[in-house]
C-alpha cells in the first residue's frame, strides 16, 4: 500500500464483454469483508459494446477518489494482451504488479485492415514486468470457459492481503450455484499459474 | 446494514426506505439502475414512460394526488422535461417530487457534456449533489423531506463517478410506510393561467428567500478545516478527487449547490488564506459564488481543463504537484471503440445505407455506430428523434437532388416511441416525402434491454424477467398500424436480416421521391435473442473483402487477405453469407 494515502489501487482492463465487472465485484466484496472501506468505479453504456473498458477499485482504511491515475495503480490485471499495453502508464512504475491473460482480442479496426496488431507485444510486456496467465486456456480446458475472470482473480490474490477463505466465500455466493465447484477450481489454478 | 452500493442502487434504497410510492423515468446512461432497483420493491410502483417529459408530468401527477415520486433520467433527459419542470417549480407539490438527475462529464455515454446543476438554478429548486453512495441514500430521502416542507420539487444530481462506483452504505433494513397525503383541488396552486402564476411567482420568491436560510443551517454543507493556508470549494466526486490530491486543505463540500449559502461560504472564504473552486466542466459554483462578492485564486499549477471529468491528477498539477514516475502511454496500439454486435440486425440496414451511398439522419441508440467504420453510413446524431425531423430539413435543403444521393433517416424502436412520433407527424402534415427506417430491435438494448412501448413490455415485467420475445400479440406498439393513422401511405415491413429484402426495400423507397416510405426493420436485439447457430464454413476464399466490410467482430481479415471466422464470436447469422458475391461463405443452417 502506498504510503501516502494507505490506499491500494487495482484496475481491472480488457474487452467489452469479457467479465471485468464480475470480477471486479469479486474484487471489491472481498476487501469489503476483509474490513475494508472500498470504492468500485465501473464504466457503463456504449463502452460494453466490444470497446476498451476499465474497472478500478480501490481499498484501504479510507478511500476518497475511486479514479485510478497514471502512475498509481498498485496492481493492473489485464484480461487481454492488448490492453495491458494500453494501461501501462496507470501502473505504479518501480512497484507495480501486473498480470495479463494470455491472449490477444482482434479490435475491429484491425479485423477490417484499418490498423496492425504491434508485432513485439510479447517483449514490450516482458519489459513492464508482467506475469502472463493462461488464463482463457486454463477455463477452456477445464470445461469453464465462463470462469476466465475468476482464474485472474486467483492470480490477483497473490499480490493482495485478503485470506483465502473470504475470497472463496464470496466467490461462492456470487456464481450461479452450478458453477461454484468449477470457479472454486478456476481461482485455484489462477493463484497456482501466478506462483508458477 | 452494510452494503456495497452504486449510487444509484443507494438512490433507490434510499427512496424505498423513504416511503416513495412512485418511481417513473426513461432508461439512460448513467441513470438507468435507479429505477430498475426500485422496481424490485412490491411496495412500490414504477413504470417506463416513453420519454421524460412524460415522466415528469406522471410524477407532477402523482405528487399532486398525495404520492412521494421519484423521476429518474440522465442529464440530456432533463432538456426533454424542462418544459412541466420550469412550471412545476411554480406549481410546487403535495407528496414529495424527487428529480435524479445523472450527468456524463466526459461523455463516456452521452452527445454533450451539459451540467445539470444550471437547471436547479434556473428553476430556483434545490439541488443535493451527493459525493458517495451513503451520501446518495441520505440525500434522496432528505430530498423528499425537504420538497414536502417547502412545498417544491427537489432534483438531485450525480455525475457519472457517483452513480456507477459503489460504495459502503449503513442501509436501514425496511420500506417507510409513507400515507398518502389526502386531496383537495387547489386551482389557485396547480392552474398556472396568468392570474394564479403570478400569485405562485410570488410564492416562489418567498420560499427561494427561506430555501436560501435553509442552505446556512441544512447541514447538507459541510466545513471540514484544516490547514488554513489552502482553502476548496468542491462538490460530489470532485470533492473526493480534491480529497485524495490534497489531503490538507480545508474544504468547504457543497451538498446543496443550488441555493447557495452565502454567510457560511463568506465565513470559509475569511478563514483561509488562498481560496480555490475546483469543479469540472463548467464554471457553475464560480458564477454563483463570485456572484455572492466571494472572490477566489488562479491555481498555482496549470488552470484546469474547460472540459472533461477531473482526477486527483489534474487538481494536483493545477496545484504544482509532481505526477508520480510513470511509464509513457503507448501511441501505436490499434484503437478500440465500441462496435455492433456479432449477429446485430441494424448491421445489414447501414451496409445497404452506405453501398447506396446514402446521406443518413441517425439518432440515439446502439445504431449510432452504425457512424464508425467500416459501416460510416450515418451522418448525424443530435437527439432523441432528431432523425426523422432533420431528414425532413434535408429535403426542404434540397441535398437529395443537389448531390444526388438519397436522404433517409434512421431511428430505433425506443426511440422512436420517445420522440419520433411528432416529428414523423410534422413530415406527414407538412407534405414532405423522403425515407424514414424504424429499426425495431424489440428492445433498449444501449441502456442495458429496458422494456418500451414497442415491445410491450412494462418496468414491473422487466423486474419480473418478461422477456420481449415473449410479450403476446397486440401489447407491443402496432409501429406500422401508428404509421399508417399518423397518414403515411407507404408503410413496409422488412426482416432486417435478409440483405436482398432490405435492399430492396430501400431501392423502393428511395426511387419514389414523391413520397413518404417509411420502412419497419424487425429482427430481435442479440442480447435479447441468444440463440446461436453454428458458424458458417469459408471455402476457397477469394479475399475480395465484402464480408471484412460489415464490421463483423467475429470475422478477421488475415495477413493472406482473406477472411476468416472467430468462432467464440460467431451467433451464425448468416449475414456474412449473403454478402460474399462468390458464394464462398456457407451458413450451417441450425
Amino acid at each position: 500500500m502506498s504510503n501516502e494515502t494507505q490506499t491500494m489501487t487495482v484496475l481491472l482492463v480488457g474487452v467489452g464483454g469479457q467479465g471485468t465487472i464480475l470480477a471486479g465485484d469479486l474484487l471489491a466484496k472481498t476487501a469489503a469483508a476483509s474490513g475494508y472501506d472500498v470504492k468500485i468505479s465501473e464504466i457503463h453504456g456504449m463502452s460494453q459494446r466490444g470497446g476498451s473498458v476499465s474497472t478500478v477499485v480501490r481499498f484501504g482504511e479510507h478511500v476518497a477518489s475511486m479514479i485510478c491515475d497514471e502512475g498509481c495503480a498498485d496492481v493492473i490485471v489485464s484480461f487481454e494482451a492488448i490492453e495491458a499495453l494500453r494501461a501501462q502508464q496507470y501502473l505504479k512504475r518501480d512497484c507495480g504488479r501486473l498480470f495479463v491473460n494470455d491472449e490477444a482480442i482482434s479490435p475491429v479496426s484491425v479485423a477490417i485492415g484499418n490498423a496492425t496488431m504491434p508485432g513485439d507485444v510479447s517483449a514490450r510486456l516482458e519489459e513492464l514486468g508482467a506475469v502472463r496467465i493462461p488464463a482463457g486456456h486454463i477455463a477452456r480446458s477445464a470445461n469453464s470457459p465462463k470462469s476466465t475472470n475468476v482464474v485472474l482473480m486467483g492470480a490477483l490474490s497473490t499480490a493482495l492481503p485478503f485470506e483465502d477463505e473470504v475470497w472463496r466465500k464470496i466467490i461462492s455466493k456470487r456464481v450461479p450455484p452450478k458453477t461454484v465447484d468449477a470457479n472454486l477450481a478456476a481461482f485455484d489454478a489462477g493463484k497456482q499459474s501466478a506462483r508458477a | 446494514m452494510r452494503r456495497l452500493l452504486s449510487g444509484n442502487e443507494a438512490i433507490a434504497q434510499g427512496a424505498w426506505e423513504a416511503g416513495v410510492h412512485i418511481g417513473v423515468g426513461y432508461p439512460g446512461t448513467p441513470s438507468t439502475e435507479t429505477l430498475e432497483n426500485l422496481s424490485k420493491h412490491d411496495e412500490v410502483y414504477c413504470e417506463w414512460a416513453p420519454n421524460e417529459k412524460v415522466a415528469l408530468e406522471v410524477a407532477a401527477g402523482a405528487s399532486m394526488g398525495g404520492a412521494r415520486s421519484l423521476v429518474t433520467m440522465k442529464h440530456v433527459g432533463v432538456n426533454v422535461a424542462a418544459d412541466p419542470l420550469m412550471s412545476v417549480c411554480n406549481t410546487g407539490v403535495n407528496g414529495g417530487l424527487v428529480v435524479l438527475a445523472a450527468d456524463d462529464p466526459s461523455m463516456f455515454s452521452s452527445q454533450n457534456e451539459q451540467d445539470s446543476r444550471n437547471y436547479a438554478a434556473f428553476a430556483r429548486i434545490p439541488m443535493l449533489e451527493p459525493a458517495d453512495s451513503q451520501e446518495a441514500f441520505d440525500f434522496v430521502q432528505r430530498a423528499f423531506e425537504i420538497s414536502e416542507e417547502f412545498d417544491c420539487p427537489v432534483m438531485v444530481r450525480e455525475s457519472m463517478r457517483i452513480a456507477h462506483t459503489k460504495t459502503l452504505v449503513e442501509t436501514g433494513e425496511s420500506h417507510n410506510d409513507q400515507p398518502l397525503r389526502s386531496f383537495e383541488p387547489d386551482p389557485a396552486k396547480y392552474v398556472m393561467m396568468p392570474g394564479f402564476a403570478r400569485q405562485r411567482r410570488l410564492f416562489v420568491n418567498d420560499r427561494t428567500r427561506k430555501l436560501v436560510e435553509f442552505a446556512e443551517n441544512s447541514g447538507l454543507n459541510r466545513v471540514e478545516m484544516r490547514d488554513t493556508s489552502i482553502g476548496v470549494i468542491a462538490s460530489g466526486a470532485v470533492y473526493q478527487h480534491v480529497r485524495e490530491a490534497l489531503p490538507n486543505a480545508s474544504t468547504y463540500k457543497l451538498g446543496l449547490s443550488w441555493p447557495f449559502a452565502p454567510q457560511s461560504l463568506r465565513a470559509f472564504a475569511n478563514s483561509v488564506d488562498k481560496l480555490y473552486i475546483v469543479e469540472e466542466a463548467c464554471d457553475y459554483f464560480a458564477e454563483h459564488i463570485h456572484a455572492l462578492g466571494i472572490r477566489s485564486d488562479a491555481f498555482p499549477g496549470i488552470a484546469l481543463p474547460e472540459e472533461g471529468e477531473l482526477t486527483p491528477a489534474l487538481i494536483k498539477r493545477a496545484f504544482s504537484i509532481a505526477a508520480p514516475y510513470a511509464f509513457t502511454a503507448a501511441d501505436d496500439l490499434p484503437p478500440r471503440p465500441p462496435s455492433l454486435c456479432a449477429g446485430c440486425p441494424h448491421r445489414l440496414v447501414f451496409v445497404t445505407l452506405r453501398n447506396m451511398k446514402a446521406v443518413v439522419t441517425g439518432d440515439i441508440g446502439c445504431y449510432t455506430l452504425g457512424a464508425t467504420p467500416p459501416l460510416g453510413a450515418v451522418h448525424s446524431t443530435v437527439d432523441m428523434g432528431a432523425s426523422l425531423s432533420m431528414a425532413h430539413g434535408m429535403e426542404l435543403a434540397h441535398v437529395q437532388e443537389r448531390t444526388n444521393r438519397p436522404v433517409v433517416g434512421v431511428i430505433g424502436d425506443s426511440t422512436f416511441a420517445h420522440s419520433g412520433i411528432t416529428s414523423l407527424l410534422g413530415t406527414v402534415y407538412n407534405g414532405g416525402s423522403g425515407t424514414l427506417c424504424i429499426l425495431d430491435n424489440r428492445t433498449t438494448a444501449m441502456t442495458g434491454c429496458q422494456g418500451n412501448p414497442c415491445n410491450g413490455v412494462t418496468l414491473k415485467e422487466q423486474a419480473r424477467g418478461l422477456s420481449p420475445l415473449d410479450v403476446p400479440a397486440g401489447k407491443p406498439l402496432d409501429i406500422e398500424g401508428l404509421c399508417k393513422a399518423l397518414g403515411v401511405d407507404d408503410v413496409v415491413s422488412v426482416d432486417s436480416q435478409d440483405l436482398a429484402a432490405v435492399k430492396e426495400a430501400l431501392k423502393n423507397a428511395t426511387d419514389s421521391s414523391d413520397t413518404l416510405s417509411v420502412i419497419v426493420f424487425h429482427s430481435p436485439c442479440r442480447l435479447i435473442d441468444r440463440t446461436r447457430k453454428s458458424a458458417p464454413e469459408i471455402k476457397n476464399c477469394r479475399a475480395c473483402g465484402m464480408c471484412i466490410k460489415l464490421g463483423c467482430p467475429a470475422i478477421e481479415k488475415g495477413d493472406d487477405g482473406k477472411a476468416y471466422i472467430d468462432f467464440t464470436q460467431c451467433v451464425g447469422c448468416g449475414q456474412c453469407a449473403q454478402v460474399c458475391p462468390f458464394g464462398c461463405i456457407e451458413s450451417k443452417g441450425e
